[in-house]
C-alpha cells in the first residue's frame, strides 16, 4: 500500500500515562503491519469475488451436469497442466525472491522477480495458444456456437460452461497482467532504493498478491479441465 | 488564533504542494476535508433524488397519467433508487462521519492510508459520473428498478449497462473505504485504547467496514456477470438460455441485504454517542451495544433469502431464512433497551441532536417492527412488493439512517465548523420534518396492506386518499429539509462560536485544542485509561490539558 514519502525519517510520537509510563504511538507512516493487514483484507475481497463465481459455476454444474463434462472433455489438459506447473514455479520464484530481499541479497531478489515475470509471460502465451485454438474451433464469446438459439449453437449447458470459462480465465489473466505491471513497478522501486531489506512492505504485498493469483488458478484448473478429462462415458447420464 | 483544517494551506496533498486553494481541496488527503467533500457531494445527490421522489408523488396524486407516462415513471423510480442507494446512503455515514470523526475518536492523526482515501473519493466521483452519464446516452436511463432483476434487466433496451458499470465502480470505492477504516481501527488507536474502550460510533464503523469488505465483492462480480451477459449473451441469468434468474436475485441480495445493515450500524453508532452525552450519564450496557453491532453484521449476512419468499425457494430454506431474520431483531432490541436504560434517571438535555435521536427512536421502531412482520413467510406473501414494504423500508432507512445522519450533523456541527447551530430553528426544522415524514409514509402502510403495489404509476380510485395524504406529507417534509439546510448554511456563516466542547461530551473528538480542529488533530496523542462515557453528577469525569493532553482531573 502507499507510503507517503517524507524528506525526513518519521519519528513516532510518545504518549505518557498518568503514572509516567511512556508508550510509542503507532502513526500511519511506516506501519509495516498495517500495510500487511490492509493487503490481506484486500485479498479477502478477491476471495469473495472469485468465490461467488465458483458458486455460480457449481450451481450450473448441478443443473447441466452432462453438458459441463462434455464441454470440459474438449480441453487440452496437457496445456492447462503445463500452465499449472508454470504458475506454481512462479509462486516459488516469487517467494524465494522475497526471502533473498529479506536477507539483503538485492541482486538475487531482482533475478527472481525477472524469473517470475518470464514465467508469467509464459503462462499468458500458453493461455493465448489455447484461446486461439478455441477461437479457430468456433468457440469464443460472441461467436455463433456460443449464441443460444443460433442454428450452429452448442447445447445450453455447454454455452454456460464456456461462458464461465472465458469469464473466469479472462479475469484471472487480467490479474496476471496486473501482476506483471506490479512487478515492473517493484523493480523500479528497488532500483530507486525505496524497497530495501529494511523496507520491503511493497514486495511482501506483491508476493501475497501473486500467491492469490496462483491459488485461484489451482481451483480454476480442475474445475474446467479435469471434470471432463479421461474416459467420460462412465460419468455421463449417471447424475 | 490557531489555524484550523479549513484554512488555506492547512492541508497535506496527494500530489505536490499546490498554491491554489481550489487544488488544495481537490488533492487533499486530510480525512476531515475528504469527509466534508463527501458530505457536499452526497447531499447534492440526496436533494436531486428527493425532487425525483416529489415528481413521482405529483404523478400519483390522482389515478391515471398526470405528468409522466409509464415508461418515464419506471425510469424515475430507478433513478431515485440508484441515486439514493448507491450515491447517497451507502457512502453516507461512513464516508462523512467515518472520515471526519472516527480518526479523532481514536486519537489518530489520519486514516491508515490517507492517499488511498483521496483516491477512493475520486473513484466515487468517477462512478457517480458514469451513473449520471447514462441519463444522456443510449436509450435513456435504466427502467429496471435499482435491483436490476434478471431477466428484464438483460432484455430491456434502456441504458442498464452504464448503470451496472457505475454500481461496480461505486462498489470498489465502498470496499476501499471499509478496508481503510478496518486497518485504521486496528492499528491507529491511541495507546491504552483497547477495543472495549472505543467510542461506540467506532464500533459501528468497524462492523460496517467488515460488511463493506466482505459483501460488496459478491455484488461486484454479479454485476460483471450481468454486464458480460448483456454484451456476449452467454445466458448466465437468462432462463431462455439455460440460466437462472433467481440465482441473480440470490447473488444480488447476498450483498444488498447486508448493505442495509451497513447503512444502519454507523447510524446506531451516532445514536450511542448522542444518548449518553445528552443524558449526562454513562451508557448502559456498553459491551452489549458493541457486540450487538458485531452480531448484527454477522447474522445480517445470513438473511438475504427473505427477499425471495415469492421467487421460488424450498419451504425449508424459506423457514430458515425467516427465523434467521427474526434473530436480527434481538441485538437490535438490545441496543434500544440499552439506550432507554441510559436515559433512565439521566439529566436529559433536549438539544437538537437529542431531539433527532429521540425522533428516530419512534420512526425506527415502526420501521424495524414492520420489518419483523414481513420476515414472516405468510404475511410476506401478502405484503411483498406492496406499499407496505415501501413504507417499511423508508421508515427504517430514511427514518433510521438518514434521521441519525441529520442527528450526527447537529451533534458534530460545532466540531466541523467551530460554530453553533441556531437551536431554535433546528428544533422547528425537526418538528416540520418529523410531522411531514410520518404523514408521507404512514398512509402507505395502510394502502399497501390493502393491496397497493409498488412501482405502479397508476392505481385504483380507492387508494387515492392515501396518495394524497402522502403528497401533502411530502411537501411538508421537503419544506422541513430545505429549512434545515438553510439553517446549516446560515449557521456556518453567522453561528455563535462554539468552543471545543459545547455539549459536555466525553469522547476524544471533543478534546481538541481548537474548534474547528487543526490539521493534525490532537496536539499530542493521549494515553487512554478511561471509558468513553464517564460522567459523574452530570459532569464529564475526564479532563485534559489540551496542550500536553495529560489528564488533569
Amino acid at each position: 500500500m502507499s507510503h507517503e514519502e517524507h524528506g525526513h525519517e518519521y519519528v513516532p510520537e510518545i504518549a505518557t500515562s498518568r503514572d509516567g509510563k511512556q508508550y510509542e504511538v503507532q502513526g500511519w507512516q511506516g506501519d509495516f503491519y498495517g500495510g500487511k493487514l490492509g493487503f490481506w483484507l484486500f485479498m479477502l475481497t478477491e476471495v469473495m469475488m472469485f468465490g461467488a463465481m465458483f458458486l455460480v459455476l457449481t450451481y450450473y454444474f448441478s443443473l447441466h451436469h452432462d453438458d459441463f463434462i462434455e464441454a470440459s472433455s474438449d480441453f487440452n489438459v496437457f496445456l492447462g497442466g503445463t500452465n499449472t506447473v508454470v504458475l506454481l514455479i512462479s509462486a516459488l520464484t516469487m517467494g524465494l525472491g522475497l526471502l533473498k530481499m529479506k536477507h539483503g541479497d538485492i541482486k538475487g531478489a531482482k533475478l527472481m522477480i525477472y524469473a517470475t515475470m518470464i514465467l508469467a509471460f509464459a503462462f499468458l502465451a500458453i493461455k493465448g495458444v489455447e484461446w486461439t485454438e478455441d477461437y479457430h474451433e468456433g468457440i469464443f464469446l460472441g461467436l455463433n456456437a456460443l449464441q443460444p438459439g443460433h442454428p450452429e449453437s452448442k447445447p445450453l449447458g455447454e454455452i454456460l460452461f464456456f461462458g464461465m470459462y472465458f469469464t473466469m480465465t479472462g479475469l484471472h489473466g487480467f490479474h496476471i497482467i496486473i501482476g506483471i505491471g506490479l512487478m515492473l513497478w517493484l523493480l523500479k522501486r528497488i532500483n530507486a532504493g525505496k524497497v530495501s531489506p529494511h523496507h520491503y512492505i511493497l514486495y511482501f504485498n506483491i508476493a501475497l498478491y501473486w500467491d492469490l493469483v496462483h491459488l485461484v488458478w489451482v481451483f480454476v484448473f480442475p474445475y474446467f479441465y479435469m471434470i471432463g478429462a479421461g474416459d467420460i462415458s462412465g460419468v455421463l447420464n449417471g447424475h | 488564533m490557531s489555524k484550523s483544517y479549513l484554512d488555506a494551506g492547512e492541508t497535506h496533498c496527494a500530489i505536490g504542494h499546490p498554491k491554489s486553494v481550489f487544488w488544495q481541496w481537490m488533492l487533499t488527503v486530510d480525512h476531515k476535508r475528504i469527509g466534508l467533500m463527501y458530505a457536499a457531494v452526497i447531499f447534492t445527490f440526496f436533494f436531486v433524488a428527493v425532487f425525483i421522489g416529489l415528481t413521482m408523488r405529483i404523478e400519483l396524486f390522482a389515478p391515471g397519467a398526470q405528468i409522466l407516462d409509464g415508461d418515464t415513471f419506471n425510469q424515475a423510480f430507478t433513478l431515485h433508487g440508484v441515486i439514493m442507494i448507491f450515491l447517497f446512503i451507502i457512502p453516507g455515514i461512513p464516508a462523512v462521519f467515518g472520515n471526519i470523526v472516527m480518526p479523532l475518536m481514536i486519537g489518530a492523526k489520519d486514516v491508515s492510508f490517507p492517499r488511498l482515501n483521496w483516491f477512493t473519493f475520486w473513484l466515487y466521483i468517477f462512478g457517480a459520473l458514469i451513473a449520471l452519464s447514462s441519463l444522456w446516452t443510449g436509450n435513456g436511463f435504466a427502467d429496471t428498478g435499482w435491483t436490476f432483476y434478471a431477466p428484464y434487466s438483460l432484455n430491456t433496451n434502456t441504458n442498464v449497462l452504464t448503470t451496472l458499470v457505475a454500481a461496480f465502480v461505486l462498489g470498489m470505492a465502498s470496499i476501499l473505504t471499509g478496508l481503510n477504516f478496518l486497518v485504521t481501527i486496528h492499528r491507529l488507536r491511541a495507546p491504552g485504547m483497547g477495543f472495549f474502550k472505543m467510542p461506540l460510533f467506532v464500533w459501528g464503523i468497524y462492523a460496517t467496514a467488515w460488511i463493506q469488505l466482505l459483501a460488496t465483492p459478491v455484488v461486484g462480480i454479479t454485476l460483471v456477470l450481468a454486464i458480460l451477459e448483456k454484451v456476449f449473451g452467454i445466458g448466465i441469468f437468462d432462463p431462455a438460455k439455460g440460466g437462472d434468474p433467481v440465482l441473480f436475485e440470490h447473488l444480488f441480495w447476498i450483498y444488498s441485504h447486508p448493505a442495509v445493515y451497513l447503512m444502519i450500524l454507523p447510524a446506531f453508532g451516532i445514536m450511542s454517542e448522542i444518548i449518553p452525552t445528552f443524558s449526562r450519564r454513562e451508557i448502559f450496557g456498553y459491551r452489549t451495544i458493541a457486540l450487538s453491532s458485531a452480531s448484527i453484521a454477522g447474522i445480517g449476512y445470513l438473511v438475504w433469502g427473505h427477499h425471495l419468499f415469492t421467487s421460488g425457494m424450498s419451504d425449508l430454506a424459506k423457514t430458515i431464512f425467516s427465523f434467521l431474520t427474526f434473530f436480527v431483531a434481538i441485538p437490535t432490541g438490545i441496543k434500544f433497551y440499552d439506550w432507554v436504560a441510559t436515559m433512565y434517571k439521566g439529566k436529559i438535555v433536549l438539544d437538537s441532536p437529542m431531539l433527532w435521536a429521540l425522533g428516530t427512536m419512534v420512526t425506527f421502531i415502526i420501521g424495524g417492527l414492520t420489518g419483523v412482520t414481513i420476515a414472516m413467510i405468510g404475511s410476506d406473501i401478502h405484503l411483498q412488493d406492496t406499499y407496505y414494504s415501501v413504507a417499511h423500508f423508508h421508515y427504517a432507512i430514511l427514518g433510521g439512517v438518514v434521521f441519525l445522519l441529520f442527528a450526527g450533523i447537529h451533534y458534530w456541527f460545532p466540531l466541523m465548523f467551530g460554530k453553533m447551530l441556531n437551536e431554535k430553528r433546528a428544533k422547528l426544522a425537526f418538528w416540520i420534518n418529523f410531522i411531514g415524514f410520518n404523514m408521507l409514509w404512514f398512509p402507505m402502510f395502510i394502502a399497501g396492506y390493502q393491496g397497493m403495489p409498488r412501482r405502479y404509476f397508476d392505481y385504483l380510485p380507492e387508494f387515492q386518499i392515501y396518495h394524497q395524504i402522502s403528497f401533502f406529507g411530502a411537501v411538508i417534509f421537503i419544506s422541513g429539509l430545505l429549512y434545515m439546510f438553510y439553517n446549516f448554511f446560515d449557521s456556518m456563516k453567522n453561528g455563535e462560536p462554539s468552543g471545543t466542547n459545547p455539549w459536555n461530551a466525553t469522547t476524544l473528538e471533543w478534546h481538541l485544542p481548537s474548534s474547528p480542529p487543526p490539521l493534525e488533530n490532537h496536539t499530542k496523542v493521549p494515553y487512554v485509561d478511561f471509558n468513553p462515557y464517564e460522567y459523574k453528577h452530570g459532569q464529564p469525569v475526564v479532563k485534559f490539558d489540551y496542550e500536553t493532553m495529560q489528564r488533569i482531573d
